[in-house]
């Protein structure tokens, strides 16, 4: 360039100045072109984050809403839901973003005057926590057994394992329930503990994260005299840490979202999760709904924020783009 | 998921199989292989034990006429349950949902994920954005949308400013629009990250030999980062396709156990089975659904072998 520049100025108004100055018009043009570029799909991407952020950040704002305003607004919505029956009224449905007035009576009632919202919540927590921690356990034992002296058959069984894991819940209810009937343990809490424990997924993507150790580190440990122990605990679980965050995020998000697992497995009602008693509760009480929706979002809300960079890690190893 | 790419991987462990051959299959090493047995052991128990097992007794259930006398009966109960009226319409409505949704999703989800390769602004945090619908439960959600889907709702009347008529989304022929959207406002981040991880994957030094030899970004796209990301396409499809199967959660909480017609699922039809305890109904259609779904997880790694081979990742 600054050659051209040079020889530019020594031969005033010739060719070469001529191409030169249209080299730099055209970069120019590129430039714009690409500015005009970007800014479109910054538009583009900021009105799919609108559509995408706005059921979120309604049902928060709702729940600041007074029980009146809620039916105020919205009592025809869940009065036509319930019988499913059409009713054409011309009244509008008024969406609002912000609430006339902020306040917190929805919170209050939940959180202290009706304790069913909260043993429901409660329920949600037993059943989902023991799932996400012993099933890393489990899955962390068994990724580390397929990933050392790998062999056909224990190819097999991992096949087996992916298979099973693709499999939508139509299929493996039905099993499920099965063995919940001969154990005794339909509507208890083991029939969705035990099945969730065992589930295959965290073993598929501990196992491919675990095998992307080079096999020279355990070896080296080997020849050092470390027992399978010490090269579990002391090699594969460090590595690993970062791998089992993602995984407990993703197993937690899974559960907390369940609903086909209780409303087969837990025939009683009292059991059942805050994610399915919310579908049920009735038009009486809309008026808590979104302050109950809101208090159950906050868990996976606080966990995604804490771990966003796991999650897309998990999300991308599951995809097996780096394994 | 097994991906062709591993070739150079298993390369790798047969020359470390080699040397252990060399240093003599000692009693240590296959103590170790015992022990390595025994980390497997609690799962491969468990999955036997809740998964396999289980699953095998639903196969001879399946073509027995009821668990008390055994009859066996081939495949009567099959026919039976591919008869009835509403597994065939639950078949009919979640093959629909499957064919409009699953390419949607991975279409759009592509877009989205070249829109956020593409140096805009803001990148992490629109990241942050999309992904956030993943996390939210659907619970939670739901009453939002039966609020702006109403028939009164706010959809409505956004239409309404462009003098389209009315439409009663839940109760009408386009409900499963709603599902569908509802569909992909969840899963559109998780596979949108799975697209970003691809593309960022895919060899610099090709794609600007590419650009030197003045390919259009038309070609780069078609020719090569399509082709690198061949193997990430079919996971995020059979992603899609079992997350399409689930969408009967979406519409339990939306609507109950007996949406309108076409809001059908497949799941309610298990579901409604499950409460009249017809084990031979259930069985037959679970087994069914298993080889339906094999049978498209096998043509999906087909082709995928089929076109993904030349590509060297």
């Amino acid at each position: 360039m600054k050659i051209q520049e040079k020889r530019g100025r020594g031969f005033k108004g010739s060719e070469l100045d001529r191409w030169s100055r249209l080299v730099k018009r055209k970069k120019k043009i590129k430039h714009a072109r690409e500015l005009v570029r970007i800014s479109f799909a910054t538009m583009i991407a900021g009105c799919f984050a609108v559509l995408f952020l706005m059921p979120i950040i309604l049902t928060i704002t709702n729940s600041f809403m007074s029980a009146s305003e809620i039916s105020a607004n919205y009592g025809q919505v869940f009065a036509t839901t319930d019988t499913g029956g059409k009713v054409y009224i011309s009244e509008k449905v008024n969406l609002k973003f912000i609430p006339d007035m902020v306040s917190f009576s929805q919170y209050i009632t939940v959180l202290l005057k009706s304790p069913e919202y909260l043993f429901k919540f409660w329920n949600s927590v037993i059943l989902v926590v023991p799932i996400v921690a012993f099933q890393l356990l489990v899955a962390m034992g068994a990724a580390y057994g397929f990933t050392r002296y790998r062999g056909r058959i224990k190819e097999i069984i991992f096949f087996i394992y992916i298979i099973l894991m693709l499999m939508p819940y139509q299929v493996t209810l039905v099993p499920n329930y099965l063995v919940a009937d001969w154990l005794h343990t339909l509507n208890t809490n083991w029939a969705i503990w035990l099945p969730g424990i065992f589930s295959p997924f965290a073993v598929y993507l501990l196992t491919k994260y675990m095998r992307r150790i080079p096999v020279s580190v355990m070896e080296a440990a080997q020849i050092d005299g470390a027992g399978e122990w010490q090269i579990f605990r002391k090699i594969c679980m460090p590595l690993c840490k970062g791998a089992m965050c993602s995984v407990a995020i993703l197993i937690f998000i899974d559960y907390w979202n369940m609903v086909e697992q209780p409303l087969i497995l837990l025939t009683d009602q009292e059991k059942h999760p805050l994610s399915v008693f919310l579908s049920k509760i009735n038009s009486g009480e809309i008026g808590l709904a979104f302050a109950v929706a809101t208090i159950y979002m906050v868990p996976p809300i606080l966990v995604f924020l804490y771990g966003e960079d796991y999650l897309v890690e998990g999300i991308t190893y599951q995809g097996g783009i780096k394994g | 998921m097994h991906f062709p790419k591993s070739r150079k991987k298993e390369k790798n462990l047969q020359f470390v199989k080699e040397n252990k051959k060399r240093s003599g299959s000692n009693r240590r090493t296959r103590k170790g292989k015992l022990i390595s047995i025994g980390y497997l052991f609690p799962s491969a128990a468990g999955v036997l034990l809740f998964f396999v097992l289980p699953f095998l007794i639903v196969i001879y259930y399946s073509v027995v006429d009821n668990p008390i006398s055994n009859q066996f009966v081939f495949l009567d109960n099959y026919v039976m349950v591919f008869q009835n009226a509403a597994f065939q319409q639950a078949a009919r409505n979640t093959l629909m949902f499957s064919l409009v949704a699953v390419p949607l999703a991975v279409v759009l989800s592509l877009f989205l994920a070249m829109m956020l390769e593409s140096r805009i602004p803001f990148k992490s945090q629109f990241r942050t954005f999309f992904l956030s619908p993943m996390m939210v439960p659907i619970a939670s959600i739901v009453l939002i949308w039966q609020v702006l889907f109403h028939y009164n709702g706010m959809v409505n009347e956004v239409l309404g400013v462009f003098h389209i008529d009315k439409i009663d989304w839940l109760n009408s022929n386009y409900a499963q629009v709603v599902i569908v959207i509802l569909f992909l406002w969840k899963n559109l981040g998780y596979n949108m990250i799975l697209f970003m991880a691809a593309l960022s994957s895919i060899p610099k030094d090709i794609l600007e030999v590419a650009v030197l030899e003045s390919a259009t970004p038309f070609q780069i796209f078609w020719h090569i980062k399509l082709r690198y990301m061949s193997s990430t396409i079919l996971f995020v499809t059979i992603m899609s396709l079992i997350n399409s199967f689930k969408v009967f959660r979406e519409i339990y909480l939306l609507k109950g156990e007996y949406p309108y017609d076409t809001m059908y699922m497949l799941q309610h039809f298990m579901n409604n089975t499950f409460s009249r305890l017809d084990y031979q109904k259930m069985s037959a259609a679970a087994i069914m659904m298993a080889i339906v779904m094999v049978i498209i997880i096998g043509i999906l790694f087909l082709t995928e072998n089929y076109f993904g081979k030349d590509v060297e990742g």
